[in-house]
């Protein structure tokens, strides 16, 4: 008979080389952006509107992946929207991640009506459709980084309340936990030395896919055309005039959606691999 | 007895989880800065205009005030008007859910067919390469959400090898004259399958785009389940008694395997009703989700409420169904 722990073990090598790979070429393309890109991402040159990638008959060797309908460089739009990629995926998931595991941490560690409130708040939360809440509070807040950040924030600190609440739960239980309480340490450091500790493994994890969901949801905003302003370069703005061209101009949503889809996958797969990586039942 | 209130105290806990919804959605609306006279005027406007029409939607009232008479209406059924359509927002919102109802249903069809035969081909050549390619296809589906799927079918199938429509729900050239918004039973039930197809064709890609994440997470469940099950004493004896694999599987280890699955389809399905809104979006689908982000972009406040406590209710809803299913079928749990 064949084992059944055997195959929960994925393949953790090239996964994540590949994806930390991309990842790192991703910021060092977004930290060079205005050096390395070969035009201006906003500059419009209505002569060279919708011109193919090189490799396409018809095309002009100064746009290596082509132009938009207004004649802007797609490479230097994708180049200089992994600036705004980026950017929102470390500060957004960085706050979404210390605010929700810091309500989870509080919850399960004091549980009682601490936890009641948290709890029956993120069943409210999950009331919501997440894409038309984020949507809901760009309109009240206006367009603008702060706004996506603070949108994201808001919608998305119920994952990790969620899980930090249940890890910080079950470490409560242990021993040591009663030992350290024994010992003469206070409640809070308890929660800060012995527990903390203990479920940082998971919150990293977690902050690693968060990373990939504030990407997606800036894209899905800017898609909509409710991220920064209209005409700034952004993955999602891209996309959203590539799908209206698909059927001329196939190149201006094939790109910035690779680059975007490549990005998801990577933080995704990061965060996956950490997760095994760290849990001790599949290690 | 233990069952009614066993009932009783989900029901109520739904209703605080539905009335918690509606304060923050009011709140949120009217709290934040820029007021919501400021949404739904064009930029100057004067100090006049937004007075009167503060007046008119009973703004210059308390938050509480405004509160009990949104509340009082809602529960007559009165969601008020939408300001950008001029319409009971009530009857908008009920027209465009059948689209959505539809679309979301026909997505998790997909999906446990997809999973499901993704979990029963990978348990059936376990240890193959046939289910190293299930792991490393459900890893990626599972990686990448359903807007990104849909950006990719659109390019797939609406592109490269056009077999499906990706705008829209049905074809104008149709001038098919329905009576009812949900066009799929319609189209079925008066015996025109043409016109059942077309829409069939134009709801294919938005509901796979949808599907793809769900089908890949029903499979690893299912098949994760599956496997446990393989090792039972019972399954084992089938196997002596020179039962087929495939049959063991179907038949033994199948029926046993299938309640945590069925749970998370449950828990699921409420994600996969949220991803329409940007789906919808996506490929010009005129559902619920559609008309949400038309309604944010023309500020139009009491749609916007509308339809969001709509969708809090659907989410609220099947999650009691889902939960007193789960207790209907756990037989460990109808005692407890």
């Amino acid at each position: 008979m064949r084992d059944a722990r055997g195959e929960i073990r994925r393949l953790p090598g090239p996964r994540l080389w590949l994806a930390g790979g991309w990842l790192a070429i991703l910021v060092l393309a977004a930290l060079l952006a205005p050096w390395i890109s070969p035009h201006d991402p906003l500059a419009q040159d209505l002569f060279a509107g919708r011109l193919p990638p090189v490799w396409e008959a018809g095309a002009d060797p100064n746009y290596l992946l082509g132009t938009d309908s207004l004649g802007r460089d797609v490479l230097s739009r994708i180049l200089h929207g992994a600036r705004l990629a980026l950017s929102i995926a470390l500060i957004a998931g960085t706050l979404t991640c210390l605010i929700g595991a810091t309500l989870g941490l509080i919850a399960g560690y004091y549980g009682g009506w601490v936890d009641l409130a948290v709890s029956r708040l993120v069943d409210i939360w999950m009331a919501f459709p997440p894409v038309l809440f984020a949507i809901l509070l760009i309109a009240v807040l206006g367009t603008g980084v702060t706004s996506i950040i603070i949108a994201i924030v808001v919608i998305d600190w119920t994952r990790f309340a969620r899980v930090v609440r249940a890890e910080a739960m079950g470490q409560a239980q242990m021993d040591y936990v009663a030992s350290a309480q024994v010992a003469g340490r206070s409640r809070f450091g308890t929660v800060l030395a012995e527990i903390l500790p203990n479920v940082l493994p998971a919150i990293v994890a977690l902050l690693t896919l968060e990373m990939g969901i504030a990407v997606i949801v800036e894209a899905i905003l800017s898609f909509v055309n409710l991220s920064v302003s209209t005409d700034a370069p952004t993955w999602g703005g891209m996309i959203a005039e590539g799908r209206a061209s698909v059927h001329q101009a196939w190149w201006v949503l094939v790109f910035p959606l690779a680059a975007l889809f490549l990005t998801v996958l990577s933080f995704s797969q990061l965060g996956e691999g950490l997760k095994d990586h760290f849990d001790p039942v599949l290690r | 007895m233990q069952i009614l209130r066993r009932i009783l105290i989900r029901l109520a806990a739904s209703l605080v989880t539905l009335a918690g919804a509606a304060v923050i959605v009011f709140v949120v609306i009217r709290v934040v800065p820029g007021n919501p006279v400021a949404m739904m005027l064009p930029p100057g406007a004067t100090a006049e205009d937004i007075q009167r029409l503060q007046e008119l939607y009973g703004l210059d009232k308390s938050i509480f005030q405004q509160f009990l008479i949104w509340l009082t209406g809602v529960l007559q059924g009165d969601f008020g008007t939408s300001i950008s359509l001029r319409q009971p927002v009530a009857e908008l919102v009920l027209g465009r859910l059948p689209a959505t109802l539809e679309l979301s249903v026909m997505a998790l069809v997909i999906a446990v067919g997809l999973g499901g035969a993704m979990a029963l081909t990978a348990t059936l050549w376990r240890g193959t390469r046939t289910e190293g390619a299930i792991d490393v296809a459900g890893g990626m589906a599972l990686s990448v959400p359903d807007f990104l799927w849909g950006l990719v079918l659109i390019l797939l199938f609406g592109v490269l090898w056009p077999l499906f429509h990706i705008s829209g729900r049905i074809s104008p050239a149709q001038g098919f004259e329905f009576h009812t918004n949900f066009y799929l039973w319609e189209s079925l039930l008066r015996l025109r399958f043409d016109v059942w197809a077309d829409i069939v064709a134009h709801m294919f890609m938005p509901a796979l785009a949808l599907a793809i994440p769900l089908a890949a997470i029903i499979s690893q469940l299912l098949k994760q389940s599956l496997k446990e099950t393989l090792h039972l004493d019972y399954v084992t004896l089938a196997r002596t008694k020179g039962y087929s694999e495939t049959s063991i599987i179907l038949r033994e280890a199948l029926p046993n395997a299938i309640l945590p699955t069925l749970t998370l389809i449950g828990v699921q399905f409420t994600f996969l009703i949220g991803g329409t809104v940007i789906i919808e979006r996506l490929f010009s689908y005129e559902g619920l989700g559609n008309m949400a982000i038309d309604a944010v972009i023309n500020r139009d406040l009491p749609l916007i409420q509308g339809i969001v406590i709509l969708f809090a209710l659907l989410f609220t809803v099947v999650n009691f169904l889902v939960d007193m299913t789960y207790a209907a079928l756990n037989p460990r749990l109808r005692h407890a």
